[in-house]
């Protein structure tokens, strides 16, 4: 189910950890299954599950907990708008209402070209540059106005096209 | 040891102790509702925050350790405006649906909010509602309800063996369920029912039956399986509507299994037996009492009369009790006939070899305390269950546990090295064992021939062999379970000899898991002959009486049905009218359950339980030692009890204890043929126990769904 890169990398992540404490990896593994697959389907849970030795209900509510690991196919590019207090405080709830304007999506919602998924995110610790976005989980963007949500768009776009042409 | 103050009063208590301990041990009540003595802590419910002094806010007692010198409050101002908060949390999202909850009238949430809620509190948004979830035939949910205290959760992880709930999401959205499209398999999944402390688990067959303040409650033994647990059986209008454990921390500890909690439904099946019947050519047809018993006692003695001595079988279900067992060998003594009641073994040569009857040889407390532990032949977790649950204490406190079973069926025990054999292959892995050991020992030449030649085909490296011998050596006290698959097995005897031969080589006891509630109890009355019962079914009598055994109650059921429809003539004294039953017999007489008559059982570890009725019995049915004594009394024995006390003092008497065994047999068997290449035919069929057990509806949907 997921590739030899992936369990080697899964692996490496066990023996960080005592022998008989497999499961104290499980928050690694799903990441790189995230990573490979783009989502957590029910059958990698499973997976994870049997690869770590846990129960797999047990799994499903650590790729629940978090909401970084994602139980529904996403986009190319998922933008995670901090809401939380600081945030709102500066302008989160209307950087989300932008992009939402622009991206035609509301929060847990796919672009129907699959290019963009809206997420509502927790704080991301960086409340002084506020408001503050999340692409796929990786790239941190700070004092997210509106010109510069525009060009954050602008810019994913173009580097989905020259992705496409390559 | 510690020594703490709380609400004024000294208390003193063992290092590593909480806070909550120490209350109980006072009988101060902390209010709480996750907090269990039985499962590891959590504090996630905050119901027991208490004020302790120079703690800066109040603490939860369940998660506190107590420390020398600590004082604390428990009911103070501080401490009661803290579990007030908590409760007002705790209402934001629980329903207000307590007149059609079945948990109202037993409901903690409901009993702590009389003392603690608000009748309004600050919290204005709507009520969050949780989709219900399908956890099997047996639990009903209503999730709205759910105060996430995780107790379900922790319960089936700890005591069940492998964790089935989870609580997936966070926060507001926390949910209690169990991994998508799979439900709940435990074998004791009904305690979550007692467990939760609201009305989000409730009993699936009890839904919407009954209040709990309508029922009569009465103490009485469950009589699906050996281990005896302590129940409480409620009724209404003579009808039993629940079954509940009851306490006893040296059996059943708090738990019950579900075959325990759920078999009740049987009772009212439509097969139910409530007027004698005799059959007048192919027709039944119902009579007095009278009649029915004069006919019984005329075709018993046209029989007599006719064949030679030995040649009626009076067959019981080990679930029957001490008294009608006891009165069940009268009755075979005065037709000179043989008295048997272990229905699924297929021989009685172990029992005859051996010195003794086979039982626990231990308290059931101290199967914990086994710190090596191999099994051989059972299907723990189905057979006995809450043993199972005993047997993972063990596991969690490190002991080497070693299962062969020949059904492929996981027991949920962490740590056990379970393997998969037949009965043939594991006789042969078990003669190499017992080879190895006795040429380890020096002593090999005593054995018999025939252990070399089994050994010869076994699937078993020396290498093995000698890791799990030394392995079990290297323990502080060594048991061998003979299981009941091995019990049941033709070659019993020779597996227990050589089970014994490494008992004696490595230092271990044996226990034997006997089937039955009173398999035990059988044995003590003497209520067992040379030949099993299975081997009197094999071997057809001319007549056969049977007691609370329905043909499927047989190790090989068709073998049954072909001896009774053969013989000359079956009286059977039965709480149901099977179709079997009325295929094969000529006379059915109704004898209660165990919940319609008084009674023991002697369980497994060698206790007497005794029980009375818990409700009247039903249409013409009588108490099975009454219409025993009856009939031995009608051929001419007096056999006149006034109650089952009487008879009990007549049954078990003084030193019956000592018939119990201490020892494997240990005089190799004589005559012992090629290791037989029996298919596992002695398979624990599970829910198909008794008579009672297979007549459930709900025990019947769980296996469909397996």
């Amino acid at each position: 189910m997921l590739s030899q890169e992936a369990l080697a990398r899964i692996d490496r992540e066990i023996a960080k950890y005592p022998p008989g404490k497999k499961q104290s990896a499980v928050m690694a593994a799903l990441r790189i299954a995230q990573e490979e697959h783009g989502w957590l389907s029910q059958e990698i849970i499973s997976f994870v599950a049997e690869y770590l030795e846990m129960p797999p209900v047990a799994v499903y509510e650590v790729a629940t907990f978090y909401n970084m690991f994602d139980l529904k196919p996403v986009g190319r590019y998922k933008i995670t708008v901090c809401t939380n207090l600081p945030c709102a405080l500066s302008g989160g709830e209307h950087a989300a209402d932008h992009l939402k304007e622009r991206l035609g999506i509301g929060f847990g919602e796919t672009t129907s070209d699959g290019l963009f998924t809206l997420k509502e995110g927790e704080c991301m610790g960086a409340c002084g540059d506020a408001p503050v976005i999340l692409v796929n989980n990786r790239r941190m963007f700070c004092r997210m106005t509106r010109e510069r949500l525009d060009s954050l768009l602008e810019s994913l776009r173009a580097e989905s096209e020259e992705k496409g042409r390559r | 040891m510690l020594t703490l103050e709380i609400d004024g009063q000294r208390v003193t208590v063992e290092d590593g102790a909480t806070v909550m301990d120490a209350a109980h041990r006072l009988g101060i009540y902390i209010p709480h509702f996750c907090y269990h003595k039985k499962l590891s802590i959590a504090a996630s419910c905050r119901m027991c925050l208490v004020e302790v002094e120079k703690a800066p806010k109040p603490v939860p007692a369940c998660a506190t350790p107590a420390t020398n010198g600590m004082r604390v409050w428990t009911h103070s101002p501080k401490a009661v405006a803290a579990q007030k908060g908590v409760m007002e949390f705790l209402l934001i999202n629980h329903p207000l649906d307590c007149p059609i909850c079945d948990q109202g009238g037993e409901c903690q949430l409901q009993d702590l909010a009389v003392g603690y809620g608000q009748s309004a509190h600050c919290f204005s948004e709507p009520k969050r509602v949780v989709a219900d979830k399908d956890l099997g035939p047996l639990i009903a949910t209503f999730m709205t309800r759910c105060i996430h205290c995780t107790r379900c959760v922790r319960f089936l992880m700890e005591v069940g063996g492998y964790q089935e709930l989870g609580q997936a999401f966070r926060g507001e959205h926390s949910e209690i369920m169990p991994f998508l499209e799979q439900t709940v398999r435990s074998e004791i999944s009904g305690n979550i029912i007692d467990l939760c402390p609201v009305g989000a688990l409730t009993s699936k067959p009890f839904l919407y039956r009954a209040r709990t303040w309508e029922l009569t409650r009465r103490r009485s033994v469950s009589p699906h399986d050996a281990w005896g647990s302590n129940v409480i059986v409620q009724s209404r209008f003579d009808q039993v509507l629940r079954v509940l454990p009851f306490e006893e921390e040296s059996i059943n500890e708090c738990w019950l299994s579900d075959r325990d909690r759920f078999a009740y439904l049987g009772l009212d099946s439509t097969e139910r037996l409530t007027q004698p019947l005799v059959k007048r050519g192919s027709e039944w047809v119902a009579v007095e009492w009278e009649t029915a018993l004069q006919v019984a006692v005329n075709r018993l003695n046209d029989v007599r009369a006719q064949e030679e001595g030995g040649r009626v079988a009076v067959l019981a279900h080990p679930m029957a009790t001490v008294e009608e067992l006891f009165l069940a060998r009268t009755l075979a003594e005065t037709l000179e006939g043989e008295c048997d009641a272990r229905l699924r073994q297929s021989s009685g040569r172990a029992d005859s070899a051996r010195e003794g009857a086979a039982w626990l040889n231990s308290t059931i407390s101290e199967i914990a305390a086994f710190d090596g532990q191999w099994f051989l032949g059972s299907d723990l977790r189905r057979h006995l269950p809450l043993m199972a649950v005993r047997v993972r204490t063990a596991a969690r406190r490190g002991a080497y546990l070693v299962a062969w079973s020949w059904v492929a069926d996981e027991w949920r025990v962490p740590g056990l090295e379970w393997s998969l054999w037949t009965p043939a292959t594991m006789g042969a892995a078990l003669a190499k064992v017992a080879l190895v050991v006795a040429r380890r020992a020096g002593d090999d030449g005593a054995l018999p021939r025939w252990v070399a030649e089994w050994a010869a085909d076994a699937a078993l490296s020396e290498e093995g062999t000698v890791a799990l011998v030394q392995r079990l050596e290297r323990c502080q006290r060594r048991r061998i379970w003979l299981g009941e698959g091995l019990l049941a097995h033709p070659q019993a005897a020779e597996l227990e000899f050589l089970a014994g031969v490494v008992a004696t080589r490595i230092g271990a006891t044996v226990g034997w898991l006997v089937e039955g509630a009173n398999a035990v109890g059988a044995a003590a009355v003497g209520a067992n002959g040379a030949q099993s019962a299975s081997e009197l079914v094999a071997e057809p009598r001319a007549a056969y009486v049977l007691l609370h055994a329905e043909p499927e109650d047989f190790l090989v059921p068709q073998q049954a049905v072909e001896a009774f429809s053969r013989a000359r003539t079956v009286v059977a004294l039965s709480a149901f009218a099977s179709a079997s039953l009325r295929e094969t017999a000529d006379v059915l007489l109704p004898v209660t359950p165990f919940t319609e008559t008084s009674g023991s059982f002697v369980n497994i570890e060698g206790r007497v339980q005794p029980f009375t009725a818990v409700v009247r019995p039903r249409g013409e049915s009588r108490p099975g030692w009454r219409v025993l004594a009856a009939l031995t009394t009608l051929l001419g024995r007096e056999a006149r009890f006034a109650s089952t006390e009487a008879v009990r003092g007549a049954a078990l008497r003084e030193g019956w204890r000592e018939r119990l065994a201490t020892k494997p047999i240990a005089r190799p068997p004589v005559g012992v043929p090629a290791l037989e290449r029996v298919e596992p035919a002695a398979v624990f069929r599970w829910y198909q126990t008794d008579p009672i057990v297979r007549r459930s509806t709900a025990l019947a949907a769980c296996t469909e769904e397996e």
